[in-house]
């Protein structure tokens, strides 16, 4: 009996075992084949809770097949970009030729210490990682190598959607700043815009627009003002720095009025309402300006105003300050805590765009011709009241609170190391601007998208009102159309002048004949 | 991004500028390991951090045996005592969305009030008209708010076992370098809101187990995401544009993933203006 359901037993499982070795008809393959070689593979493996990833790795075997298979086409080599960015960046760690031993004479160094910047940074709990830090580092150097820049500072960062702009903040070079300035100047006549000059006295003149461009005041000279410092931005470390362009107040108005990412792209366009005047790279100028104004800070006493202050109560704010040789450092605690120990040490952009003001309705424009212009110009230039912002070194106590919360937030980097801590202040208007303090130690950086809060939603400046319709006057109404009597009177009319010009004009004829 | 990897991930997301300070990333490794055992997780992850004026909220989360469904919240201000979240109710949604406006401000007792009605004649009718809301439970719902709708994994790492629940896929192997330079190979890690017809159609190597989640392609406004090969162009960086402070990183080629939000957690309204 046994021997008989063993014999079936087995015939059926020859008969399953065929059925198993069946080939496929699509992929020529057998179940058989395919199941050994996934236990030989769980074998090998000794993968952990097997029987739930099984069907993965079924689906590995399966795939392992294909692997060898080396088709008819050549591959392509492909370079991956992070391939290229290492040609690139190599050349950061090339070896200089011979040191130089310059720094005795130079009494400092141009180059700061971004590595120790970035210790402070990281117990700020701000960084873009030691690494990065380290590459930065190494790219200013290639910066102030290259460039021969008297003085340079990591400024911080600035996101994009394609890609990211390192900044550099540096001082000019002495006479860099008369060579800028001719090379502004065609720039600027360009835009101004020219009157059409259609002298034509004609009885029925075209309408005139009323339009006028507003006055845009003039660019502050190089190394005053916004344009006090120049900037290089590059996209990653190793990357060629690009110099950007010197800001205009018009730039920074616009500005101050849109908002829109960045691109990583310094040749874009700024699409925008009110559109803006100048590409991404003007843009970023205008940002960096702004940021730069409302966020670079240091403590109270750090610095002091220059020699030419003490003069005179004068109208001028003073725009020059200098390293104060006796600023003894204030304790790390008071400097978390109260925000009168700080003050701002770049000059308030005011609302015309610069710094310092200047009143624009009396510059001589020549364009001018109408009388009407020049005596409104007169006019405003009497009421004009100069604009005068918070004078420089103000304390950050004494900035506005907008929207209902305070612009700073300051705090000690740690509490359990009170005794090493570190003064950090973070800014709620341009969120990822820092400031950090330790002893006479501080550094401001930003690193964000290059946006100010700005409350709660953003509302775009609504268009100008449209021009009022043209007048209705009589040159522009219809008139009646004639009836056919009224014309049949006007032809008889002209007629009879026609006839009595004919006769006149023979009576003349026969006196002359006479 | 997983506790276990804390400090090796956080220097993958540093390039976007806020990183922790070295005695916070100490202090995490310690008490979130604790923090495992003491509510029983499967896997706990370190969530981000939302700035507040006063002080910043440390955010981690635990997650049970459904990698979507079983999450719970947890806050501290220090990286070491952390505190159970609210559970976030449609109401409570609601009432944060109306109420809370502005900057968090660090202090989870803290009440935004509005007055719902701008006429009040009588003091008892003000007083019934006033909606209140604590900064814990807004806290609650930004969080839950973030999750939904910025949350990223890389299409493959997690597989929705045939039972329902949602695992991580052991067999991840990461995607390429080609592959992780389109957003269509990023998904949102969230319960499913979109119908995935078309998705469908497009890809040619469709599989349920692992598509069972919305792409980030389809999101509305198109442009809400910035996808950057950083470090050195070796890791895949997606920014959020919606919701600043939000940064995932993927290494192409290994099952290395993660996200990170370190922000002040105010959505971009502002979106549709800026691109």
């Amino acid at each position: 009996m046994d021997n008989v359901l063993g014999r079936r037993d087995c015939r059926d499982a020859e008969v399953f075992k065929a059925f198993l070795m069946k080939d496929s008809t699509k992929s020529n393959r057998n179940l058989y084949e395919h199941l050994t070689q996934l236990l030989i593979k769980v074998i090998d493996e000794h993968t952990e809770n097997a029987v739930d990833v099984v069907e993965e790795m079924s689906r590995d075997v399966k795939r392992a097949l294909f692997s060898g298979i080396k088709g008819p086409l050549r591959e392509v080599p492909q370079v991956s970009s992070a391939e290229l960015l290492t040609e690139q960046q190599r050349t950061l760690f090339s070896q200089p030729e011979e040191v130089v031993a310059q720094e005795d004479e130079m009494g400092e160094t141009a180059l700061p210490n971004v590595s120790e910047i970035a210790f402070y940074l990281e117990q700020a709990e701000v960084g873009l990682g030691r690494e990065e830090m380290q590459r930065i580092f190494l790219a200013l150097k290639h910066l102030v190598d290259s460039e021969g820049l008297p003085r340079c500072r990591l400024w911080g960062k600035i996101l994009g959607i394609e890609s990211n702009y390192i900044v550099a903040e540096a001082e000019y070079r002495e006479g860099e700043e008369e060579q800028e300035s001719i090379e502004d100047q065609p720039a600027e006549e360009e835009k101004e815009p020219e009157n059409p000059e259609n002298e034509q006295v004609e009885a029925d003149p075209l309408p005139q627009s009323i339009y006028k461009p507003q006055l845009d005041a003039p660019k502050e000279a190089i190394g005053t003002g916004a344009n006090k410092f120049a900037y290089y931005v590059c996209k990653e470390p190793g990357l060629p720095w690009i110099k950007l362009p010197s800001v205009s107040p018009a730039q920074i108005n616009t500005a101050r009025q849109i908002r829109k990412f960045f691109t990583g792209n310094l040749e874009s366009p700024v699409v925008s309402y009110p559109p803006f005047p100048g590409n991404e790279s003007n843009y970023l100028r205008a940002q960096i300006a702004r940021i730069s104004a409302g966020t670079q800070v240091s403590p109270q006493g750090f610095y002091q105003g220059g020699e030419e202050e003490d003069d005179e109560e004068d109208e001028i704010p003073r725009d020059s300050f200098e390293v104060n040789p006796d600023f003894e450092d204030i304790p790390v605690s008071e400097m978390a805590e109260s925000l009168s120990t700080w003050v701002h040490h770049v000059q308030h952009i005011l609302q015309q765009g610069r710094c310092t003001w200047v009143n624009i309705a009396v510059k001589p424009d020549e364009e001018s011709n109408e009388d009407e212009e020049g005596d409104e110009n007169e006019e405003e230039s009497e009421e004009v009241e100069p604009e005068v912002g918070p004078a420089l070194l103000t304390p950050l106590s004494q900035d506005a609170e907008m929207f209902n919360t305070s612009p700073w937030s300051s705090k000690v980097s740690t509490i359990l190391t009170f005794q090493h801590a570190i003064a950090v202040l973070r800014s709620n208007l341009w969120p990822g601007a820092f400031a950090y303090a330790c002893g006479k130690k501080f550094e401001n950086i930003y690193i964000g998208w290059g946006l100010k809060y700005v409350g709660e939603v953003y509302s775009p400046p609504i268009p100008p009102p449209p021009l009022m319709e043209y007048q209705n006057g009589p040159e522009i109404t219809e008139g009646l159309d004639p009836t056919p009597e009224e014309e049949q009177a006007l032809k008889e009319d002209l007629e009879e002048q026609q006839a009595a010009l004919e006769e006149a004009e023979a009576s003349e004829d026969d006196e002359d004949e006479d | 991004m997983d506790s276990n990897l804390l400090s090796y991930s956080l220097d993958f997301v540093a390039s976007s500028g806020r990183i922790l300070s070295i005695e916070q990333r100490t202090a995490l490794q310690t008490s979130m390991l604790i923090l495992k055992k003491n509510y029983n997780f499967q896997r706990v992850m370190f969530w981000g951090k939302i700035l507040g004026i006063k002080q910043d909220y440390f955010i981690a989360q635990g997650r049970g045996e459904d990698e979507i469904k079983n999450r719970t919240y947890l806050y501290s201000f220090n990286c070491m005592d952390w505190l159970l979240l609210p559970a976030v109710t449609e109401s409570m949604i609601e009432e944060v969305t109306k109420t809370a406006k502005g900057h968090f401000i660090g202090d989870p007792s803290f009440v935004y009030e509005q007055n719902l009605y701008f006429q009040i004649e009588t003091e008892e009718e003000a007083e019934s008209n006033v909606n209140k809301v604590s900064e814990e439970n807004r806290l609650s719902v930004t969080i839950q708010q973030i999750d939904e709708d910025v949350s990223v994994v890389p299409r493959g790492a997690f597989i929705r076992t045939p039972l329902g629940p949602v695992h991580v896929n052991r067999s991840f192997a990461g995607l390429s370098e080609s592959e992780a330079r389109q957003l269509d190979n990023f998904l949102h890690f969230r319960e499913p809101k979109r119908a995935n017809i078309l998705y469908l159609e497009r890809m040619g190597d469709w599989c349920p187990a692992i598509d069972f989640l919305d792409v980030l392609i389809d999101d509305i406004p198109k442009g809400s995401w910035s996808l950057q090969f950083e470090c050195a162009s070796r890791v895949c960086l997606l920014r959020s544009l919606l919701w600043f402070g939000l940064t995932f990183y993927h290494v192409p080629n290994t099952p290395q993933h993660g996200y990170i939000y370190i922000g002040n957690g105010l959505k971009n309204q502002d979106l549709p203006f800026m691109l």
